[in-house]
């Protein structure tokens, strides 16, 4: 554990420091790179401000109405026909919504079922092969003014329905 | 996405009507605001920052020579850019540091991404291209290859074994990005 840790810790600063170097040694205007650099990230987090403002009212709503937890039951009902646990159901369902609401629904998974259940190890891996869709198709297509996202949402659906069976098969094997 | 937004909205609302949490509905549309601004004020810093890094890699060529090395992966997804094209190269800084686990590097590059795809557009075409496409069915499919947040909440919670997670999440995502490949060839064949 400790070296993952080490090692996860080491790479931010060690990347920074790498590139900051590199940038030296070749002659680069590293400063005034930043900078420049720096003032199109702020721009850009301006320009998702309206988006992400959306995005989180809806799903905000979706949250606390109690509907988005509702639908993950509801689906979790009919997954106990097929090896999967219920409770692990939704948090599939929320990722593709909420990173922070999934990882909260993961920790309830954690206290009740504890980390090494088939539960919990079944939670933790749908949240390795998952990202969110609904955030990151929005906030990409947003920027650049793009309505219609074609086959990017079954696209990346399939792909997270590969990703579940398999978590479900390592789960059961 | 307009569809998928205003029924989120309006499910919501009509659900809370149904269970009688409407209270629950304008303080959490309250809250959904304060975390959207410190958020923001929050990817702010952090945006700015890992852009700026970025622009330095560019500058001083480190983004140029890995983009060589990722060009087998680069063009086998995307055939349509041009050698010289800068998507290429967020492209791939995009996918090294989701790799990495570095989100917020991720995103400042994917969107510089997104922006070089479109110029090779029309610029009044609505529609997303198959290079965008393919971009963000790779992009959700999930690259990271250590899960570390998962880690760290468990051992948090007393796991035994918390890296045991590493090879089956290194299994499951590589399976999920495997597919999103698959479709995407299929897909941008089609055409």
């Amino acid at each position: 554990m400790n070296i993952v840790k080490y090692l996860s810790e080491l790479i931010i600063p060690l990347m920074v420091s790498t590139i900051v170097l590199n940038g030296l040694l070749n002659k680069t205007d590293v400063y005034e790179s930043f900078v420049r650099g720096a003032k199109t990230g702020a721009k850009t987090v301006i320009g998702v401000f309206p988006t992400l403002v959306g995005l989180m009212a809806a799903v905000g709503i979706m949250r606390d109405s109690g509907l988005l937890n509702a639908i993950g039951q509801t689906v979790g009902r009919i997954s106990e026909y097929i090896m999967v646990p219920g409770a692990v159901v939704p948090v599939m369902i929320v990722k593709l919504f909420s990173a922070s609401a999934a990882t909260g629904l993961v920790l309830d998974i954690f206290r009740e079922y504890g980390t090494d259940s088939c539960e919990g190890l079944m939670a933790s891996l749908f949240m390795c092969c998952s990202e969110t869709l609904f955030y990151t198709v929005s906030m990409y297509c947003m920027e650049i003014k793009v309505k219609k996202t074609r086959w990017i949402i079954p696209g990346a659906l399939f792909s997270l329905g590969i990703g579940t069976i398999v978590s479900i098969i390592l789960c059961n094997m | 996405m307009n569809i998928i937004w205003g029924i989120m909205i309006i499910g919501g609302i009509v659900y809370a009507a149904l269970t009688g949490r409407m209270s629950d509905i304008s303080d959490g549309i309250m809250n959904s605001m304060k975390d959207a601004v410190s958020l923001s004020i929050t990817m702010l810093g952090i945006m700015s920052f890992w852009s700026g890094i970025m622009e330095i890699a560019a500058d001083s060529g480190i983004i140029k020579s890995m983009t060589k090395k990722m060009s087998v992966i680069i063009n086998f997804f995307f055939p349509n850019i041009p050698k010289e094209n800068k998507a290429r190269e967020y492209i791939s800084s995009n996918f090294i540091a989701n790799m990495c686990g570095l989100s917020w590097a991720a995103t400042a590059s994917g969107l510089s991404a997104m922006r070089e795809l479109k110029k090779m557009q029309n610029p009044n075409e609505v529609r997303a291209s198959d290079e965008m496409c393919t971009f963000l069915v790779l992009n959700i499919s999930s690259l990271q290859l250590i899960p570390i947040n998962i880690i760290a909440y468990r051992s948090q919670y007393g796991s035994v074994n918390p890296w045991g997670i590493i090879l089956p999440g290194l299994i499951a995502t590589t399976a999920s990005t495997l597919a999103a490949a698959i479709f995407c060839r299929i897909r941008c064949r089609k055409q």
